[in-house]
């Protein structure tokens, strides 16, 4: 578990202390994978930095599996940080070092695993991230993606419980994007490691992340389980990021909503409730007709999701209203 | 063009060719074993510089201040000048300022701090990323510096090292006006003082060709060791 205590960071610039996070307490649980969210400059980047120290907090303690990081001396520090492995969105692999010299670095580094040790965990890592056969190329010879997973193998060399991502999708396209987090999820799972996931992308966090935090002006506006903030965002950043990420013009919605008529209603849908035959059965036995202004199916990590903004019209409005209420769903009324 | 070769022939058999060979010979010591010692002192000076400057791993404002400043002094004064200032030094150190020996303190003198400036240079191009993610592995400064900083580094050190080179072919060229040995010292010994051009003429040639073969050996090292 990772612990934030009362932590604080500000850089110095010409004298004056420039806060770039807010004394801030949260827990990460060990296993979850933890989203943090905020546009550039919210803090987010100083926030995973400050795990693995490569930040020092200005004020407060952080506690990784009950034990006071911010206190550790050189020594134990560089100790800590090979359980922590991290990747980057610019992949940051050495350009002079083959594909398996760059896996194997963080190893030698330690001075831990001998020469056949090195080479075999190489072999293993290199299989996990689906790049057998690549091991003496070197960077530049690489795709994007392929890049990332040799960052992937590089952060996991030596057996870290926590693996920090830093805005490490931003730099790829999409169908790689999603190769990618589909390998952090595995990976996830299979080893059971923490990771911590920094990003601009809600899409990101949706994909992969079990809660998520959002960040806005050093601050974390909103926390909480992927689904809750994706379905119901409380902070106006969250909310911003939400249709952001489902490409919803603000303007243009409200011109929709002007045209329709009748009650507007906004349906989120989670979980099995998603396949069921719902409108069909409101429209019959309370006789409302409805439009559909916007919608959209999807999934939070496995879960399917829908999320449906409905006109209704005619019929008995209060009996749609009552069969909605019994159902597994939940109703905003939007007029 | 027939009129040509037998005058070209009547003026080189005025010079003396083994002159000419001993003297390429001592300027080919004068360079190597002050490059050697210019890379050996330069390399770490080049490093701490690096490492010292403002948000660096080590950064220190006031050593980086003092050193940058001693780098500066060696580098503003003009090399024909150092050779004269570093007489007692060398004399010291060497027990002679003349000849080929007597050369290298000077050379080195003037060497080092812009090989040291040139490597500063190139590890400052050394994406900080990769600093940030050796030190996330748990690196120590120290295996920051080698494992990951000058391999990274190393084809921007390598042509700083050409650089360096040829600059010390022409410092040690102008170590013969006091009295160093050499190319420089057969040139102003015979061309100048004695009026003979072809000797003149030759060693520039020579010189050229020097210079001309170490940056072909530099430009392919850099090519070789370039991994981007």
């Amino acid at each position: 578990m990772i612990e934030f205590d009362q932590v604080e960071k500000a850089y110095q610039v010409g004298g004056r202390a420039i806060p770039a996070l807010h004394p801030t307490s949260l827990s990460i649980q060990t296993g979850e994978v933890f989203g943090i969210v905020g546009h550039s400059g919210a803090g987010k980047s100083t926030l995973v930095r400050l795990i693995n120290l490569l930040e020092r907090p200005t004020g407060g303690r952080i506690l990784v599996d009950g034990e006071v990081v911010t206190d550790y001396g050189s020594g134990t520090l560089r100790a800590f940080r090979r359980k922590v492995g991290m990747i980057f969105q610019h992949f940051n692999l050495l350009s002079s070092k083959t594909v398996a010299d760059n896996i194997a670095f963080p190893m030698k580094l330690a001075g831990l695993y001998s020469a056949a040790d090195i080479r075999a965990r190489v072999d293993e890592l290199l299989a996990l991230v689906s790049l057998t056969d690549q091991g003496r190329k070197y960077p530049s010879q690489l795709s994007g993606g392929q890049k990332q997973r040799v960052g992937i193998a590089r952060a996991l060399a030596c057996r870290p419980t926590i693996l920090l991502c830093d805005e490490a999708t931003s730099a790829l396209d999409p169908q790689t994007t999603q190769s990618v987090l589909k390998l952090l999820a595995d990976i996830n799972r299979q080893l059971g490691l923490t990771i911590v996931l920094i990003t601009h992308e809600m899409d990101v966090v949706r994909r992969v992340c079990d809660r998520v935090a959002v960040m806005d002006g050093g601050k974390v506006v909103e926390l909480g389980p992927v689904n809750e903030v994706f379905l119901h965002p409380q902070h106006a950043t969250t909310r911003d990021f939400v249709m952001e990420s489902e490409r919803v013009d603000q303007e243009e919605l409200k011109t929709d909503l002007q045209h329709a008529s009748g009650r507007i209603l906004r349906l989120t849908l989670q979980g099995e409730a998603t396949y069921q035959p719902l409108l069909g059965r409101v429209a019959r036995e309370s006789g409302v007709d409805f439009s559909i202004l916007s919608g959209r199916i999807d999934h939070i990590k496995e879960t399917p999701y829908g999320q449906l903004t409905l006109s209704l019209v005619g019929g008995d409005l209060d009996q749609a209203m009552a069969v909605l209420n019994r159902a597994d769903v939940h109703v905003e009324v939007l007029r | 063009m027939n009129d040509l070769m037998p005058q070209l022939q009547s003026l080189l058999t005025h010079v003396d060719w083994s002159e000419i060979g001993w003297a390429s010979w001592d300027t080919l010591v004068m360079v190597g074993v002050s490059l050697l010692f210019s890379v050996l002192i330069g390399l770490p000076l080049g490093v701490l510089l690096f490492l010292t400057s403002k948000r660096q791993l080590l950064a220190q404002t006031r050593v980086y201040a003092v050193l940058s400043f001693v780098v500066n002094i060696l580098r503003s004064v003009p090399f024909i000048i150092l050779l004269i200032v570093m007489i007692p030094v060398t004399m010291m150190i060497i027990g002679t300022s003349l000849g080929v020996a007597g050369a290298i303190p000077p050379l080195v003198a003037g060497g080092a701090p812009f090989f040291a400036r040139l490597v500063e240079t190139s590890l400052r191009e050394v994406d900080r990323g990769i600093i940030e993610a050796t030190q996330a592995m748990g690196a120590s400064v120290r295996q920051i510096v080698l494992g990951a900083l000058l391999p990274e580094a190393l084809p921007g050190i390598i042509a700083g090292i050409t650089v360096t080179a040829i600059t010390l072919v022409s410092y040690a060229a102008m170590s013969g006006v006091v009295g160093g040995g050499g190319l420089g010292d057969l040139a102003i010994r015979f061309g100048y003082q004695r009026f003979q051009t072809d000797v003149m003429v030759i060693t520039v040639a020579l010189l050229v060709i020097f210079v001309q073969l170490l940056q072909m050996l530099g430009d392919r090292l850099v090519l070789y060791f370039s991994r981007r």
